[in-house]
């Protein structure tokens, strides 16, 4: 079984954002990268099942500017074997990083393709569901649990009622939660060895993709801030006000 | 041309968030039709019926979309698509498995999650966790739009008497089984709904003490949150988890009980009407949110919370 991992480079979550004064987006010039959260619990589940003697070949991807290079560096470094970097010029949309990553599949030809459920910059949640619409290939998104049962899995999803299991056939997409598993940390050793392994480089505009984009962003603000509140003295003075001042209880 | 509202049901009922939904669509046009994919989901669908702004209900009955499996309702709605300018669905767990996966076929740039309609094409998003709002138009002829349904109301569940059109069900997917779903049952108001929320942090400092919360929670019929940190702890199981990556809520009263006040937790709550904010560390994030703040240890002021509240002569519900 051969794994695709997609990996997407955002900027770290614990930088605190702020956004440009001509409102054309945020800052990101020295602001600290890192690989999108949940692509790193894909990486981990993709690396642990090939561990445990499931899958041959781990393979990450990331669609991106050359820097994106350092996110799939950061994956050889956790496991994957080997590396692809699709790079683009501008930001390009989920609609269009699904359209990239058919090709690749096509190229690569993998049994699973995992990813995170959603990136923390743009927040859009959609590549994993259009990537395996594109494909017609099954889809279990927001996986926190996964069974490999021959060449089905079991997956168990997170969703607003509780959760939810499913099974589905291989090849398929499965788009990850952050309870799936733990993040490793690389160690020193294989940041080292990491740096031997291959990453091949492609430009997306080879791929025969438009890529163009469909959204345009008009404007990034500030969002309206809370007015400041009061500190209450005790518990007693808090209950006064939340009956008689806020009249919320 | 209209627009396509896909219902969020259980086949009996309609899930309260498609309410929301149903408001927002009608602001990009008053012509909303719903859409409802289910198996026995007649009386469902009447309830859609009677909904003030649904215009015209289409119903797809089949075995297969018992579950709400996504691969097999995506080409129902391609299918009516041709018909419609937009297509809507809440940007919950149910409308984010959903909506890309039609987006895709028809080559549509989707939008999620928006908070407000500017026009037909304009939408205002949050972006980085609610960290900053985008204003984004659309440019595709047709565009799917997921909506966060705590930022529109809830449209009237009465006052319409819309047509239900039966459409014929498309095939099943086979290569997708629904397994189980293991529903958390409550006698408490739902996370997402309720009025009052009571959240415990890393600061309840273990999954007993959390009983604190649950106290408070019942004497405010309150729903029961947790930050990230407290669920990652085990203190609580995930679905009371608050945050970007937990549930976004909108209460009239926020009760964050020995939470610091991550950015994330903050994602989820901070659009509350009145938050309150517990916690022995004064300069912890979450005062900068809350409306009141009581700097305390929580082991004590919770009790004290309690006994104040018996106080009382009535406590609203």
């Amino acid at each position: 079984m051969k794994i695709l991992v997609a990996v997407k480079r955002v900027i770290d979550y614990n930088v605190q954002i702020r956004v440009k004064e001509d409102n054309s987006g945020v800052v990101t010039d020295n602001v600290k990268m890192s690989t999108n959260p949940p692509d790193d619990n894909a990486i981990e589940e993709a690396v642990k099942i090939k561990e445990a003697g499931k899958a041959t070949e781990v393979v990450a991807v990331s669609i991106g500017e050359e820097k994106a290079q350092e996110t799939v560096r950061k994956a050889l470094a956790v496991g994957a074997d080997r590396g692809i970097l699709v790079k683009t010029e501008s930001v390009v949309e989920p609609l269009s990083v699904s359209k990239l990553l058919q090709k690749i599949v096509e190229k690569e030809k993998p049994d699973l393709v995992f990813m995170g459920k959603q990136a923390i910059d743009d927040d859009c949640n959609q590549t994993g569901q259009m990537l395996s619409a594109l494909l017609n290939w099954p889809q279990a998104t927001f996986a926190s649990k996964i069974e490999i049962k021959d060449s089905k899995l079991e997956v168990t999803r997170e969703i607003d009622e509780g959760l939810e299991t499913i099974e589905i056939n291989v090849p398929a997409i499965v788009t990850c939660d952050l309870r799936l598993n733990e993040p490793r940390y690389a160690s020193l050793p294989n940041i080292m060895k990491a740096k031997k392994k291959p990453i091949e480089q492609l430009n997306a505009s080879d791929l025969g993709v438009d890529i163009s984009s469909r959204i345009e962003q008009i404007k990034v603000e500030e969002p309206p801030k809370r007015k400041a509140g009061i500190k209450v003295a005790s518990v007693s003075e808090l209950v006064q006000k939340l009956k008689n001042e806020a009249k919320v209880i | 041309m209209s627009v396509l509202l896909i219902v969020e049901h259980n086949n009996k009922e309609l899930r309260p968030f498609t309410l929301n939904a149903a408001t927002a669509a009608s602001q990009i046009d008053n012509d909303v039709h719903a859409v409802i994919i289910g198996h026995n989901c007649e009386e469902a669908a009447k309830a859609l019926s009677k909904l003030e702004l649904v215009k015209k209900v289409i119903q797809v009955e089949a075995a297969h979309y018992e579950n709400f499996v996504a691969e097999n309702f995506a080409p129902v709605i391609v299918k009516l698509a041709d018909n419609y300018s937009h297509i809507i669905s809440s940007a919950n767990t149910f409308g984010k498995n959903l909506m890309p996966r039609i987006a895709a076929v028809l080559d549509t740039s989707q939008i999620s999650d928006i908070i407000k309609v500017i026009a037909p094409d304009t939408f205002l998003r949050p972006i980085y966790a609610g960290n900053a709002f985008a204003t984004v138009k659309s440019k595709d002829t047709k565009k799917c739009v997921t909506v966060r349904p705590t930022s529109f109301d809830a449209c009237e569940s009465s006052g319409g008497s819309a047509p239900i059109e039966k459409v014929e069900a498309s095939e099943e997917f086979s290569k997708t089984k629904f397994v189980k779903r293991e529903e958390v049952k409550s006698d408490r108001p739902e996370l997402g709904t309720a009025r009052v929320v009571v959240s415990g942090g890393r600061g309840m400092q273990s999954g007993d003490n959390f009983k604190l919360i649950t106290s408070l929670a019942d004497k405010l019929n309150a729903a029961i949150g947790a930050s990230r940190a407290a669920v990652d702890a085990g203190y609580i199981s995930n679905d009371h988890q608050v945050g970007q990556t937990g549930k976004v809520v909108v209460p009239d009263l926020y009760i964050a009980i020995g939470i610091s006040g991550a950015i994330q937790h903050l994602a989820g709550m901070k659009e509350s009407k009145v938050i309150v904010a517990i916690n022995k560390d004064g300069e912890a994030p979450i005062f900068s949110v809350a409306d009141y703040g009581l700097e305390a240890d929580l082991f004590e002021a919770v009790p004290q919370f309690l006994e104040e509240l018996n106080k009382l002569n009535t406590i609203q519900k």
